[in-house]
């Protein structure tokens, strides 16, 4: 792996939610050691149930954690001009220069991310105004114009109020906002999740058509592992608050080392296949009480007696970077060779 | 759509909760088992004044006619309406022979402006300030507001009234304690005689100004901590727009929806503050004279204040109703 | 929203405006059954000799009409909270029948009813209030003035009621209930009334201080019976012997702090209880009520 091609890099990053609760605190430990490195001008996918931690892995990398989410240890740095940049070391000026410019963010849950008093023309002014100087309000119009045109959608959206735009137009919006400046970064939380599948596809389509005009870095996160094969160049497996599986996505599909990875991929539909579709069994471990040693170990078929003892390492075999027991003899522990 | 979903409902509700409403009024009276010319012939009397069987009689006839008593029940009741809709309500008893409608004309100026002022001042400075409280409120200033706010807001009209009237009138002479402006001065638009008006209107505007902005101000703190939490205000923090924009366009401007509602809820208990704090302060509006009115037993003067103000007041909550689409897009495209 | 009381009970007493309130309403409910052992008749007058200051004989001194301050309070916070008790409880009833009955009927019921309940809200009941109470006057006492009360103190919470029914019934239970042919009236008291029970007790709260504050003003204005002590007429007639020009502050400022404490203490229980029950919209009714 090039070093100048890594444009996002985590080590042990851990970030949890610290909850005062009578008689004590509560910790959620929604990020638990993380160790990324996300590279210049690729889709990279980040799977796994809900409530695996995804969500609040897409906050800590963007650097927007408020309480009771707190970062516990480890950094994010960025590649920029260079030079490597720790964002949780930047002054709060220094951070809302690198939003949207540097690296923008598509949320969740696209039906109420929108001002519903503002027309969508006024929220592109909103973020234009922030991020651009000495432009008039007639400049920025026009920006945003070319901007949706460009993109394939309707110009008439800048005149729409967000009620009135469907649920799929909304999720695209909020993307081609996204895109609005050209960032190095996009990250996409469930950006499909709640659409139809045709509805889908666009939305799908309209990333990838970002991410292919501006060669950069778009981060998404989905359950869903049907998009992740159609779009991701690399995946990564979250389960717990870790990665416990990490590779190019056809090497994954074609080779999953992690049995919840297995699990994740046979439970996808597939033509010609009238078996059933095996899903994992049980329910996704509390973030705030997880089992000991490896912690799908409750859920795993293949659970061995260290499962239940220690939590594996991560090891990596090339491309391929896994956590499990099973395949601890392979490969090089993560420590030596990633850090 | 609009005009099907919105407008049409609600002006037809306004028209039935007037007609409703005229209509108890004027059968509650006609229900009772006293009737108001007994009870003022019963007031004259208990008074110790002796009458004359055969002058109670002709009194009661005079009474009858004089409070639409006479007829058939469909008749008193189409007559009311007429007289109201020409705003006739007879003549006050115990002010006679001045009819109802001049006295009502004299009070209200000094109601309408005591009321509007502090309404729309404690609306505007109670949504203001709870609005930034609840946007800094984990500072200390906010819970410290927000810990007097817990003391005040409680306190009725009455009681709080009461206190500023001890306080200012009897123990720190600063204030004038009664009246609307100092006996005999003519009203006119001098700086003297308007400096008069405020100094009377002080006290009981404050009485309503403040617990009016303390109720305001923990509503809109309230609204404020949840709009907060609303998807669109994490977005515009997460795209780094400017906090000034994201308080005042986003926060502020959807936490005003739900209080221009409240407005219109509260009018109706606005006014009953403003009639009580009238009469702790003497001050000359409707609330004093429909004060005197009960404890006089002037049942014409009664009747016309009651019908005017439910009349105004539903009009006035008609009107912040019809204004509220403005501010709102959703009701305005459905 | 259904919990076992005494957990409840324990996590509301952890907030310390819950607890104050408490307390406070201890001390004014104990001075309301001492008034069961006063040594005088709250109506006869002139028992005591007038205006007398604080002494041993008399705690709070006397007041112009011969009684002793300190017993006729007692009196008044009892009636008080008796007045208010009957219009809340009587108010409770109206409200939950009529919640549930548009909630659960929905259709033209629930039209009827809201159009009812929203005809309450806009219109200033202030104003009928003192209208009905002027002609009843004869016939006030503390349960017609309570009865009254209730008859125009419902609106608000049926509409808060109906929204909850209207909720529960989307829920699944409500649905397996119905298929499984219970009976309605066993669904709703066995199945919704957990829920509603919460809701009637929180708004039951700030509606009995609406119904204290309504009695004061309607006896300041004059519509109550003087000869029943409650915190409005004591107030009322330490304000017709002209109390504040003659500095007599016992007579006048026992019913107004004993109001205070009251008004206060309701209003933190119940904010206490309904950010208990919802953290969210802990948004409270504005004006008063």
């Amino acid at each position: 792996m090039q070093d100048g091609d890594v444009v996002l890099r985590t080590d042990n990053l851990r970030a949890h939610y610290v909850l005062d609760i009578p008689g004590g605190q509560k910790v959620v430990r929604a990020v638990d050691g993380v160790s990324l490195q996300i590279r210049r001008n690729e889709i990279y996918g980040i799977a796994g149930e809900s409530g695996c931690g995804k969500t609040t892995l897409m906050k800590t990398l963007y650097a927007a954690i408020n309480r009771p989410l707190r970062l516990v240890s480890g950094s994010v740095l960025y590649a920029k001009d260079g030079q490597e940049l720790d964002v949780y070391a930047l002054r709060k000026r220094e951070l809302r220069g690198l939003r949207w410019r540097y690296m923008a963010y598509v949320p969740q849950g696209a039906m109420s991310i929108f001002n519903p008093v503002m027309k969508i023309k006024e929220t592109y002014r909103d973020f234009l105004s922030s991020h651009l100087k000495g432009k008039t309000a007639a400049e920025m119009f026009e920006i945003a114009k070319d901007h949706i045109d460009k993109l394939g959608l309707p110009i008439s959206i800048l005149e729409a109020y967000p009620h009135q735009l469907s649920g799929g137009m909304r999720q695209r919006v909020a993307i081609a906002l996204a895109a609005l400046l050209r960032p190095s970064v996009i990250f996409a939380d469930e950006p499909t999740t709640a659409l139809d599948v045709v509805v889908q596809r666009g939305v799908v389509q309209l990333l990838k058509d970002i991410q292919a005009d501006l060669h950069n870095t778009i981060i998404l996160v989905t359950h869903d592992m049907g998009i992740h094969a159609n779009v991701t160049d690399r995946l990564a497996i979250m389960y717990a608050g870790r990665i416990i599986e990490e590779a190019p996505t056809v090497e994954i599909f074609r080779n999953p080392l992690h049995p919840y990875t297995q699990f994740l991929i046979n439970s996808l539909p597939q033509f010609g296949d009238a078996g059933q579709r095996v899903s994992a069994p049980g329910q996704p471990p509390s973030l705030a009480d997880l089992p000991s040693g490896c912690a799908f170990h409750p859920r795993c078929p293949k659970a061995m007696p260290i499962c239940r003892e220690l939590r594996p390492d991560t090891i990596v075999i090339g491309e391929h970077r896994a956590a499990c027991w099973l395949h601890a003899e392979r490969g090089t522990a993560q420590d030596a060779a990633y850090s | 759509m609009f005009i099907r979903n919105y407008l049409i409902p609600r002006l037809l509700q306004y028209f039935l909760v007037i007609f409703l409403g005229i209509t108890i009024v004027f059968f509650i009276p006609r229900m009772a088992p006293t009737n108001p010319v007994e009870r003022t012939i019963a007031e004259i009397r208990s008074r110790g004044t002796y009458l004359d069987p055969a002058y109670v009689q002709q009194m009661v006839d005079a009474l009858t006619e004089m409070y639409g008593l006479s007829g058939s029940w469909l008749q008193q009741y189409k007559d009311f309406w007429v007289r109201l809709s020409t705003g006739d309500f007879g003549v006050s008893f115990f002010q006679f022979p001045t009819p109802v409608m001049t006295l009502i004309k004299r009070a209200l100026p000094w109601t309408v402006g005591l009321l509007f002022t502090t309404t729309v001042f404690s609306w505007l400075f109670g949504n203001i300030v709870g609005g930034i409280a609840g946007y800094a409120h984990n500072r200390r200033w906010s819970k410290l507001l927000d810990g007097i706010m817990m003391f005040i807001r409680p306190i009725p009209y009455y009681v709080f009234a009461l206190g500023l009237l001890i306080l200012f009138g009897y123990v720190y002479r600063k204030f004038p304690i009664a009246g609307g402006a100092s006996i005999g001065r003519t009203p006119s638009f001098t700086l003297s005689y308007i400096l008069d008006v405020l100094r009377h209107a002080f006290l009981p505007a404050t009485s309503l100004a403040v617990l009016g902005a303390a109720s305001w101000f923990q509503t809109s703190k309230l609204i404020v901590q949840n709009v907060n939490a609303e998807d669109f205000v994490q977005y515009a923090q997460l795209g780094g727009v400017k906090e000034s924009r994201i308080i005042f366009r986003y926060i502020i401007r959807n936490a005003m929806l739900p209080q221009i509602t409240n407005l219109a809820l509260s009018l109706g208990q606005i006014l009953s503050g403003a009639l009580i704090t009238e009469i702790v302060f003497s001050y000359p509006g409707l609330g004093n004279l429909l004060y005197s009115a009960i404890s006089t037993g002037d049942y014409n003067l009664i009747m016309g204040i009651i019908s005017l103000s439910i009349v105004a007041i539903t009009t006035l909550v008609l009107i912040v109703d019809l204004v509220y689409p403005l501010f709102d897009p959703r009701i305005r495209y459905k | 929203m259904v919990m076992p009381l005494r957990s409840t009970l324990k996590e509301l007493f952890r907030d310390y405006r819950f607890l104050c309130a408490f307390i406070v309403l201890c001390f004014l409910a104990a001075l309301a059954v001492l008034s069961f052992f006063s040594p005088y008749d709250p109506t006869v007058w002139y028992y005591a000799p007038r205006d007398l200051r604080p002494s041993a004989q008399h705690i709070l001194g006397t007041c112009s009409r011969g009684q002793d301050i300190f017993w006729q309070a007692t009196f008044s916070i009892r009636n008080s909270l008796v007045i208010s008790v009957v219009a809340g409880l009587i108010s409770r009833i109206i409200a939950v029948v009529v919640g549930l009955v548009a909630g659960y009927q929905g259709g033209k019921a629930d039209r009827l009813l809201m159009f009812i309940s929203d005809g309450f809200l806009v219109i200033p009941l202030f104003l009928i209030i003192v209208m009905l109470a002027m002609l009843i006057r004869d016939k006030m006492n503390i349960f017609t003035t309570g009865l009254l009360l209730a008859v125009f103190g419902w609106a608000w919470d049926a509409r808060v009621i109906r929204s909850q029914v209207l909720s529960l019934r989307e829920r699944e239970f409500t649905k397996t209930a119905i298929l499984s042919g219970t009976r309605t009236l066993e669904l709703v008291f066995k199945e919704y009334m957990p829920y509603i029970t919460p809701l009637a007790f929180s708004t039951l709260i700030n509606n009995m201080s609406w119904a204290i504050g309504m009695e004061m003003t309607l006896s300041i204005v004059g519509l109550t019976n003087m000869d029943i002590p409650t915190l409005g007429t004591t107030l009322k007639w330490a304000l017709n012997y002209q109390a504040i020009l003659m500095r007599r502050w016992n007579w006048l400022l026992t019913p107004v702090l004993l109001s205070v404490l009251l008004f206060i203490a309701l209003y933190w229980l119940s904010v206490s209880i309904s950010e208990y029950l919802d953290p969210r919209t802990r948004v409270q009714r504005v004006g008063g009520e």
